[in-house]
C-alpha cells in the first residue's frame, strides 16, 4: 500500500495542530481586553450637548472603572445610558412639553437606535491592556498563523493522485453532520449573531486588523471590514484547496480562480480604495436583489457626481440587462458559480459540506416557495423605497416604508443570508442562502428556467443510478432523477457548479449550451436504449 | 391481475415502473435483501464514505406507495408454478398471474478450499458490503481474487480505508480479457501507481481458518502464502438460480428466455442477470450481466405484459465503468484478440492516463466500436456512427461531434486526426466543433 512519506504527514498533522490553536486563540483573543469607559469617544458619538450633559452625569460612576471584558463593560454603560435616555425622555415631555406625537419630540429624546450604535465605537475606544497594546502579536498568531497553518494541511495534498477525493466525508464528524460539524455550526452561528447584531462584542478582532484598513482605505476598521477580510481570507485560502482538489479538472480550476478574483478584487480591494479616494463604497459585481439596499442611497450616489452615477447606471443596467443577457446565454452560472461573492464563499469554503444539501422532494417545495417569496418581498420592499424617493411620502399601503426596508434588512439580510446562510453549512450544505433565500438567484433562475440555452445534457443510456450526482449537489438537485431516464436537466436552481460532472463515475453529465430545440430542453426525453427507437414514458 | 417480480434490482424495479406505468394490474416486488431498491454499482460508495446508503436509493421512499408497488421484504423458498404461487422462507404464499423472475447474479466461488470460511466473502449484495464493514476494523491484511470490474472496485473501497491487500489476478495483465493491450497495460500501470500489490498470473489455490473458522491465510498457485483476515472473492458472478432448479424451469446457466423474455413456462418471464437468452443477437453473449441490459430488459417486458409484445433488441453494445480514476467507456465491439479484417486506430496522451481507440473494418471502412479512457464521448453520436456503419473518415472528420468531455478540457481529436493521417498518409482536418447545437442537427438528420 502507497502511503505518504512520514515527513509530510507530520507536517500536515502539525497544520491542523496550528490550525487548532489558531482558531482557538482567535476565540479567547475577544475576552483579551480590559475596559476603561473613553470619555471623548462617547461623547463623540452622542454628538449633541444636550444629551451629552445627561450622560455625563449618569456615566460619572463608570469614570476610572476598570471593566474585566466586553460584557461586564457594555452591560455598565448600556445601564447609564438607559437611565440618562429616561432623564432626557422626562426633560422634554415635563419641561419642552412634547410629546409622541409632536414631531420635535423625536428629535430632542435619545432614541434606542442611537443607543445602540454608541456601543461599537465606544467599546473600540475603551478596549485597552492585553490584546490593544500588542494588537499585531494577536493578528499574527490567529489569522496570520491560521492561514498559514491552513497551508501547511492544504498544500501537501498535491501529492496525492488527483481524482474524486471524497473519501471518507461520510465517516467524518465534520463533514456528516457529527458533533464536530455542530460545533462548527455553532461557532459560525454564534460569529455572525456578534457580528449582525452585538458588533461591541467583536472590538478586538477589529482593532487586529485596524492597520490594514488604515492601509488600504486610510479609516480605521469597522465590523464590516473585518467581517470582508475574513471573508476574502476564507475564501483564498479554501479556494487553493479547490485548486489542489480539482486539478485535474479545468472547468473547476477557471471557476475558482474567477471567485477568487471577483471577492478580492471587486468585493474587497476596489470599494476600500474608493473610500480611500473619497468616493462612495461600491461593490461592482453586486446586484440587485441581492444587493437589497442599491436602491437606499440614490442621493448619495448621484451626489458622487459623474462617478456616482456611473455606479447608478451600471448597478441598474446590470439588473436589468446584464442577468438576462449573460444568462441567457450560459446560465445563472456565470454569476453564481463564478462572481458572486455568497457563492464564492460557498464553492471554497462551502465545498466540503455540499453533500449535506437535501435532496427530498419536499425541500424542493419549501424551496420555491421561500425563494420566490423572498424575491417578492425583495421587489416590494424595493418598490415602496422608490416611491418615497420620488413622492417624498413615506407610507406607502398603509405601511411605513422605511419601516419595511428594516424588516427586510433584519429578516433576510442579517438573518437568512448571514446567521442561516452560512452558519448553516455544515448542518444544511453550503448553498443554504442560494437556494432558500437569495432573491436574485430566485430572478436568475426564472431566465435559466424559462429562456436560457444552458442546459446539462446525459450522455445516453450511461447513468447507473449510483446517485454520487445528487449527494454531491449542493443545490439539492436530484439530478439522478433525470440522468436515470436521459433527461437533460434544466433546474432553475441549477449554479453550474459542474461537480455532478466531476463525480460522476460514467461520465454521464455534461454542462452545455445550445440554441437548438431551446424550448424542448426539459419537456423532451432524448431516450435512449431502453426500448430501441421507442420512446417510452417514464413514472413521476 | 396481479404480477409478481422476485427481485428488486434495476432489471425487477424497471419492470415494475413501466407496468405501472402502462397499467393498473397490482404489482408485488419481492426481495429478500433490502426492502427498497438500491443502486447496486453504488455500494462502493457506501463503503467509501461519499455517499449513505439513503443517498444509493434512486427513489425516496414515498415512491413506491404513492405508485402502488407493492413491497414483500423477504427471501422466496421455491416457486409452485403448476399453481402459480410464490412461497417464501417464513412460509407466505403469494399467488400471482405473471410471474418475472429478475434473482440477479452471485459471486463465483470455484469450490476453492476454504471458500466458507469466514471472513470469505463476494461483492455483490448489501449482506456482503455489511460482512465487509464488520471485518474492516480488524483487518491487518487482505487478499481480493480476481480482477475484473468488481475485484477493482474492491481494490479503491480497500485503498480508500488504508486497508493493505494483496489482489491476485489470473491474466497477465488487467482485465486483458476485455480490453485491447494498450488499454489493460494502461489500467494495470495506473492500479500499481496507487501503491496497490497486483500480482498478475497468481490466482487463488486454497484459504486456511483458523480454529474459529476464520480465514488467516491465502495459497496462491505459486505456493505462496498471505498472511489475511479478510478475503474478497471476485472473479466473476453467476445467475442466482439455485433455488430455481430442479423445478420444471428450463434453466442452463441462466434462466433461458427466447426474444421476449418468455421462460418455457406460460406466464413466467425472466430479466436481468439472472436471464440467459436462447437466441442473442449476432456478436452479443448469452447472458450480459450488467446494469443497462436488466434495465432494457425490464422495459421490454413490461410492454410484452402489458399487451404490446415487443422482442428484446439491445441494440448496439455499450458499458462503462472506473478504474481508480481513470473512466472507461465502450461503444460497439472493441475485442482484445481483433481477427484481421478489425483495423485499430489507437492514440494515447503522452500522460500515459487517455486513450481513445477507434475500430474499423477493414474492407469496407466502417466503425465497429469506440475505446475511451479517460475520455468521455458522446453515446449517441457514436452509436449512430455505429449504426450507420459510417466510414472511419467521414467519423474522424467530424470526431469532435462525439467528445463529451467537460468545457475548458483539452480536446484531442486534432491528435487523433493527426495520427490517422500519419498511418495512412492522408490529410484529413476536422470539420466540425464540438458544440452542441451541431450534435442535435446530425442526430436529428
Ligand atoms: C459491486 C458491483 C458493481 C457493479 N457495477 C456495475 C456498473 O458499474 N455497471 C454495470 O453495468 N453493472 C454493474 N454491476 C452489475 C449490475 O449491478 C448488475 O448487472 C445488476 O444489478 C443486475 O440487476 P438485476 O436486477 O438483474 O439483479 P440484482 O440487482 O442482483 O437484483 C436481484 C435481487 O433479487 C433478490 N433475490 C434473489 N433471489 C431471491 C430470492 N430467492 N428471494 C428474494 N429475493 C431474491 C436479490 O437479493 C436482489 O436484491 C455491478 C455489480 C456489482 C456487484
Ligand atoms: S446540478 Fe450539477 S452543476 Fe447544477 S448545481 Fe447541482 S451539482 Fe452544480
Ligand atoms: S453520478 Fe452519473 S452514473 Fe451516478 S446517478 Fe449521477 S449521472 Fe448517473
Amino acid at each position: 500500500m502507497m502511503r505518504k512519506p512520514v515527513f509530510v504527514k507530520t507536517i500536515q498533522f502539525v497544520g491542523i495542530g496550528l490550525f487548532v490553536f489558531a482558531l482557538a486563540l482567535f476565540s479567547w483573543s475577544l475576552t483579551a481586553s480590559k475596559f476603561v469607559l473613553n470619555e471623548e469617544a462617547l461623547k463623540a458619538a452622542i454628538g449633541n450637548e444636550q444629551h451629552w450633559a445627561h450622560v455625563a452625569v449618569h456615566i460619572a460612576p463608570m469614570q476610572g472603572q476598570t471593566y474585566p471584558n466586553s460584557f461586564a463593560f457594555i452591560a455598565a454603560l448600556d445601564a447609564a445610558l438607559r437611565r440618562a435616555q429616561e432623564d432626557i425622555r422626562k426633560q422634554v415631555t415635563d419641561e419642552l412639553g412634547l410629546t409622541p406625537s409632536d414631531g420635535a419630540y423625536w428629535n430632542a429624546i435619545l432614541q434606542d437606535y442611537q443607543l445602540k450604535a454608541v456601543r461599537f465605537p465606544v467599546a473600540k475606544a475603551s478596549a485597552m491592556g492585553l490584546l490593544p497594546d500588542r494588537s499585531w502579536l494577536f493578528f499574527a498568531l490567529s489569522i496570520g498563523l491560521g492561514v498559514l497553518s491552513a497551508f501547511l494541511y492544504l498544500l501537501p495534498q498535491k501529492r496525492d493522485l488527483p481524482g474524486i477525493w471524497h473519501n471518507g466525508l461520510w465517516h467524518h464528524s465534520l463533514t456528516s453532520r457529527g458533533w464536530l460539524g455542530m460545533a462548527l455550526g455553532a461557532w459560525l452561528i454564534a460569529f455572525y449573531a456578534l457580528l449582525y447584531f452585538y458588533p461591541e462584542h467583536l472590538v478586538n478582532w477589529v482593532i487586529m486588523v485596524d492597520p490594514i484598513s488604515e492601509a488600504l482605505s486610510g479609516h480605521p476598521a469597522s465590523q464590516w471590514f473585518l467581517y470582508g477580510l475574513l471573508y476574502t481570507l476564507a475564501i483564498l485560502v479554501m479556494g487553493v484547496r479547490m485548486l489542489i482538489k480539482y486539478r485535474h479538472n479545468r472547468y473547476q480550476i477557471i471557476r475558482t480562480v474567477s471567485v477568487m478574483f471577483f471577492q478580492t478584487a471587486f468585493a474587497f480591494l476596489i470599494p476600500e480604495i474608493l473610500v480611500r479616494l473619497n468616493k462612495p463604497y461600491f461593490d461592482f459585481k453586486n446586484i440587485w436583489p441581492l444587493d437589497y439596499d442599491f436602491f437606499f442611497e440614490i442621493d448619495e450616489l448621484i451626489a458622487n457626481g459623474t462617478l456616482g452615477i456611473f455606479m447608478l447606471g451600471w448597478g441598474i443596467a446590470l439588473a436589468v440587462v446584464g442577468v438576462p443577457v449573460f444568462t441567457y446565454f450560459f446560465g445563472k452560472r456565470w454569476y453564481c458559480s463564478w462572481v458572486c461573492g455568497c457563492g464564492g464563499l460557498a464553492e471554497t469554503m462551502g465545498d466540503p459540506f455540499r453533500q449535506l444539501s437535501s435532496k427530498k422532494l419536499r425541500a424542493w417545495r419549501i424551496e420555491r416557495w421561500l425563494i420566490h417569496g423572498v424575491l417578492v418581498f425583495a421587489v416590494v420592499m424595493t418598490a415602496m423605497v422608490l416611491y418615497t424617493y420620488f413622492t417624498g411620502e413615506s407610507r406607502v399601503l398603509g405601511l411605513d416604508s422605511y419601516q419595511v426596508r428594516k424588516w427586510y434588512g433584519l429578516y433576510i439580510g442579517s438573518w437568512f443570508a448571514g446567521v442561516i446562510g452560512t452558519g448553516f453549512y455544515p448542518l444544511m450544505g453550503n448553498r443554504v442562502w442560494c437556494r432558500f433565500g437569495c432573491p436574485l438567484a430566485a430572478y436568475l433562475g426564472l431566465v435559466q428556467r424559462f429562456r436560457s440555452r444552458f442546459r446539462i445534457t446525459t450522455n445516453g443510456g450511461q447513468c447507473i443510478s449510483c446517485g454520487n450526482c445528487s449527494t454531491y449537489c449542493e443545490m439539492g438537485i436530484d439530478v439522478r432523477w433525470y440522468a436515470q431516464r436521459g433527461q437533460d436537466i434544466v433546474r432553475a436552481s441549477c449554479v453550474g457548479c459542474g461537480v455532478c460532472a466531476a463525480v460522476c463515475p460514467r461520465g454521464v453529465l455534461r454542462l452545455e449550451q445550445a440554441s437548438a430545440d431551446v424550448s424542448k430542453r426539459a419537456s423532451e426525453l432524448r431516450v435512449l436504449r431502453m426500448v430501441p427507437g421507442k420512446q417510452v414514458e417514464m413514472l413521476a | 391481475m396481479h404480477i409478481v417480480i422476485i427481485g428488486n434490482g434495476i432489471s425487477g424495479i424497471t419492470a415494475a415502473c413501466h407496468i405501472r406505468k402502462l397499467s393498473d394490474y397490482r404489482i408485488t416486488v419481492i426481495s429478500g435483501e433490502s426492502e427498497y431498491f438500491f443502486s447496486r454499482p453504488a455500494l462502493m460508495y457506501i463503503y467509501m464514505g461519499h455517499m449513505t446508503f439513503e443517498h444509493a436509493k434512486p427513489y425516496e421512499d414515498w415512491f413506491w406507495d404513492k405508485n402502488r408497488i407493492e413491497r414483500i421484504h423477504g427471501w422466496v423458498d421455491q416457486v409452485d408454478f403448476a399453481a402459480k404461487q410464490v412461497i417464501l422462507y417464513d412460509g407466505r404464499k403469494i399467488g400471482y398471474d405473471r410471474l418475472i423472475l429478475a434473482t440477479g447474479s452471485q459471486p463465483n466461488k470455484f469450490g476453492w478450499p476454504g471458500q466458507d470460511l469466514d471472513g470469505v466473502h463476494g461483492l455483490y449484495s448489501l449482506q456482503d458490503l455489511e460482512a465487509l464493514e464488520r471485518h474492516s476494523p480488524h483487518i491487518e491484511h487482505a487478499v481480493i481474487v480476481g480482477g475484473g470490474l468488481i475485484g477493482v472496485e474492491l481494490a479503491e473501497m480497500l485503498h480508500s480505508r488504508h486497508i493493505p491487500f494483496t489482489f491476485l489476478v489470473r491474466e497477465s495483465s488487467f482485465w486483458n480479457i476485455v480490453l485491447p493491450p494498450e488499454e489493460s497495460a494502461m489500467v494495470t500501470r495506473h492500479i500499481r501507481a496507487h501503491g496497490v500489490d497486483l500480482r498478475l498470473e497468481s490466482e487463488l489455490k486454497e484459504i486456511w481458518g483458523d480454529q474459529q473458522g476464520r480465514c488467516k491465510m491465502v495459497v496462491t498457485s505459486e505456493g505462496e502464502k498471505i498472511r489475511c483476515q479478510y478475503v474478497g472473492l471476485t472473479a466473476g458472478v453467476s445467475p442466482n438460480v439455485d433455488f430455481l432448479r430442479f423445478s420444471a424451469l428450463d434453466i442452463e446457466k441462466g434462466i433461458l428466455v427466447d426474444d421476449y423474455l418468455q421462460t418455457n413456462i406460460p406466464d413466467v418471464y425472466a430479466i436481468g442477470d439472472c436471464a440467459q437468452l436462447r437466441q442473442p443477437q449476432p456478436g452479443r453473449r448469452p447472458i450480459e450481466a450488467v446494469w443497462y441490459t436488466g434495465r432494457m430488459m425490464g422495459q421490454v417486458v413490461a410492454q410484452t405484459i402489458c399487451g404490446k409484445p415487443t422482442p428484446y433488441n439491445p441494440g448496439i453494445w455499450f458499458n462503462s465503468a472506473k478504474f481508480f480514476d481513470i473512466e472507461y467507456q465502450v461503444y460497439g465491439t472493441v475485442l482484445p484478440n481483433p481477427p484481421e479484417h478489425h483495423a485499430s486506430l489507437y492514440w494515447e496522451h503522452p500522460d500515459g492516463q487517455r486513450s481513445v481507440r477507434i475500430v474499423y473494418d477493414r474492407r469496407t471502412d466502417s466503425v465497429l466500436g469506440f475505446n475511451l479512457m479517460g475520455i468521455r464521448y458522446r453515446h449517441e453520436v457514436c452509436e449512430r456512427w455505429l449504426c450507420d456503419g459510417t466510414p472511419i473518415e467521414e467519423v474522424l472528420q467530424d470526431l469532435s461531434l462525439a467528445n463529451f468531455d467537460p468545457e475548458f478540457y483539452p480536446q484531442y481529436e486534432g491528435a487523433i486526426v493527426a495520427q490517422y493521417n500519419q498511418q495512412a498518409g492522408k490529410q484529413l482536418k476536422l470539420r466540425k466543433r464540438r458544440r452542441l447545437d451541431l450534435v442535435l442537427d446530425f442526430l436529428k438528420r
